[in-house]
């Protein structure tokens, strides 16, 4: 169809109004079906004729789809992705071309094709007009070729297109996009409880049992001596080291959100904020995919609540509604939260469209913020 | 005192039998997973166990549910808790286990203040109840308005009651006298409605249950 946009001279010379015709000339197989079948019903007596003409044309059925898609490679060079009910939109294809697309196609085609072609052979078919006349209806049908290719080309790329959007609907490549981006965001997340595992198994051990060990060693050494005082310091280093590690680990990923699920992670991200929230979560164990994807919502949400929002209490409530699972978050602050200004709510929303969720946010100047997040739980 | 150790990492495991040991304790068995806390709590008939949440096979909380089998079979066994991070949930489910009392919640890296933390396994092998800071901040950031009614100072204390501490380790923390400690607890227990307690775990209890409400 973006040949049709072309300048005049380009388009009339490439392959696509040729291409469009013989996409359209097809057509003639899907009628001979049909021909085959009145046939048929012409030479069987009575009964038969009930049976085997809608057999043959049930059995026409896919053999015809296959040569749908055949041809629809001449005007639509994309390949067509593979969808779950690839048989039943490949039949109700075929039917509608056995129906009625095979002869539209073909009168489009014999209109715009043999009206320009009849007028220039005006001279030779119709010997009986005058000459200047057979002439001008010989110029008129020259000038009126280029019509008929654009015509031909329009009708083969709306045709192409129907075809396309009967056996593959639109939206089919973008749920393989989330699904591949779905399996990314899986393997970022095992990797995360990994590393989380390795921190806790490794580093944060050790920094325990050194703390432990400077510990034993302080209850020896006077506090008043240099080396009691200079052993304090190391001990006092070793138990920050372990609370910073600790704040680390929860970043990287909640221990909490895979041992106890969605409601007990949240409380505990509450428990943490500088504003108190509130939290009224009833949602059982859900699909990881999901529990992570609210989780790091809710997360970032309460983290921009106690940044930016100036509230001064917050509430958390989660519910499941029809199988999805719905998570808002409020304010009392100052409102103003603009998707457009951070990249946090925009990472929201990427984060969600992953799992096919949804972000709204109304969050009015002067207040308050309500952020919604719907996630279907299937 | 006889305890029984439970902790999947080895180095650990060894520090806190020698830390125990030091002060005087006997360290009956010293196990690294929920399965063998839980035999070993059946031969040897400890005073308290000591057992780290996240343990084999599942690395999840094989410790805390092997805690909280052990609480309902033997109401009288003290259990400390010890895990590498906060967790509300944890610290609930302990407490509500058998009356509350007799049991503890602390994160590991307090094992590094050691007198404390043999203080701590002494006040829950007494009967008492022991509840982390970190949990203490986080209940008392929950409830917001009755708890403004409180000066800073009295907030201070009611956290140190949540913990688990008794007046003269409140006093000694804040370098004032008991009295005054006993004075700023009877102010809490007026503003906040709640029953006057003596000194001890009802107290402890009552605090945290409170806090819990909200």
């Amino acid at each position: 169809m973006e040949a049709l946009t072309r300048r005049p001279l380009p388009f009339l010379g490439s392959a696509w109004p040729w291409r469009c015709a013989a996409y359209l000339m097809a057509s003639v197989v899907p009628g001979a079906v049909i021909g085959l079948v009145a046939a048929v019903a012409q030479v069987l007596p009575e009964p038969l004729v009930y049976v085997a003409g809608p057999g043959v044309l049930v059995l026409s059925l896919f053999p015809l789809a296959r040569f749908e898609r055949l041809r629809l490679r001449l005007v639509d060079g994309v390949p067509l992705p593979e969808v779950p009910d690839r048989r039943r939109r490949e039949a109700g294809l075929a039917v509608m071309t056995l129906l009625a697309m095979w002869w539209i196609d073909l009168i489009m085609v014999a209109f715009t094709v043999a009206g320009p072609a009849l007028l220039i052979l005006t001279p030779v078919v119709q010997p009986e007009v005058a000459p200047t006349v057979g002439v001008m209806a010989s110029v008129a049908g020259v000038l009126l070729l280029p019509v008929a290719a654009y015509t031909v080309t329009a009708w083969g790329g709306a045709r192409g297109a129907m075809a396309r959007a009967i056996l593959a609907p639109q939206g089919s490549e973008l749920s393989e996009v989330l699904r591949s981006r779905a399996r990314l965001v899986d393997a970022f997340e095992m990797e995360r409880r990994r590393i989380e595992r390795d921190l806790h198994d490794g580093a944060q051990q050790r920094l325990v049992a050194l703390s432990m060990t400077l510990g034993m060693a302080r209850l020896d050494l006077p506090e008043d001596s240099e080396a009691g005082r200079l052993l304090g310091l190391a001990h006092g280093e070793a138990k920050q080291a372990l609370a910073e590690l600790r704040e680390l680990i929860r970043g990287v990923h909640s221990p909490i959100l895979t041992d106890r699920g969605l409601a007990a992670a949240v409380r505990d991200v509450a428990g943490r904020s500088p504003v108190p929230v509130s939290v009224d979560v009833e949602v059982g164990r859900l699909p990881a995919p999901v529990e992570v994807t609210a989780y790091y919502v809710i997360s970032e949400a309460l983290a921009n609540l106690a940044k930016h929002s100036r509230a001064t209490e917050g509430v958390v409530i989660g519910r499941i509604q029809r199988g999805i699972l719905v998570v808002e978050v409020r304010d009392d602050g100052v409102g103003g939260a603009d998707p457009a200004k951070g990249t946090g709510l925009t990472g929201l929303a990427d984060r969600l469209a992953v799992v096919e969720g949804r972000l709204s946010l109304s969050s009015p100047i002067g207040g308050p913020t309500l952020l919604r997040v719907e996630i279907p739980c299937a | 005192m006889r305890v029984v150790i439970a902790e999947d990492a080895v180095l650990l495991r060894e520090g806190l039998a020698g830390l125990l040991e030091r002060f005087g304790h006997t360290v009956v068995a010293s196990v690294g997973d929920a399965p063998g806390l839980l035999a070993a709590v059946a031969e040897h008939w400890p005073e308290a166990v000591v057992t780290d949440v996240r343990m084999p096979p599942g690395f999840t909380d094989e410790g805390l549910r092997a805690a909280l089998q052990l609480r309902g079979r033997h109401p009288e066994l003290a259990v400390l808790v010890l895990s590498q991070y906060v967790e509300q949930t944890y610290a609930a489910e302990l407490l509500d286990s058998g009356d509350g009392a007799g049991v503890g919640y602390l994160l590991k890296d307090r094992i590094g203040d050691v007198r404390e933390f043999v203080d701590a396994l002494d006040r829950v092998a007494a009967g008492g109840t022991v509840v982390d800071p970190e949990v203490v901040r986080q209940l008392l950031r929950r409830r917001r308005d009755p708890l403004d009614r409180l000066t800073p100072r009295e907030q201070e204390v009611l956290g140190l009651i949540a913990e688990g501490r008794t007046n003269a380790s409140i006093a000694k923390e804040l370098f004032v006298t008991e009295a005054a400690v006993a004075k700023h607890i009877a102010n809490i227990f007026a503003k906040l409605d709640l029953p006057p307690a003596a000194d001890g775990h009802r107290r402890v209890l009552a605090v945290l249950a409170y806090l819990r409400q909200g």
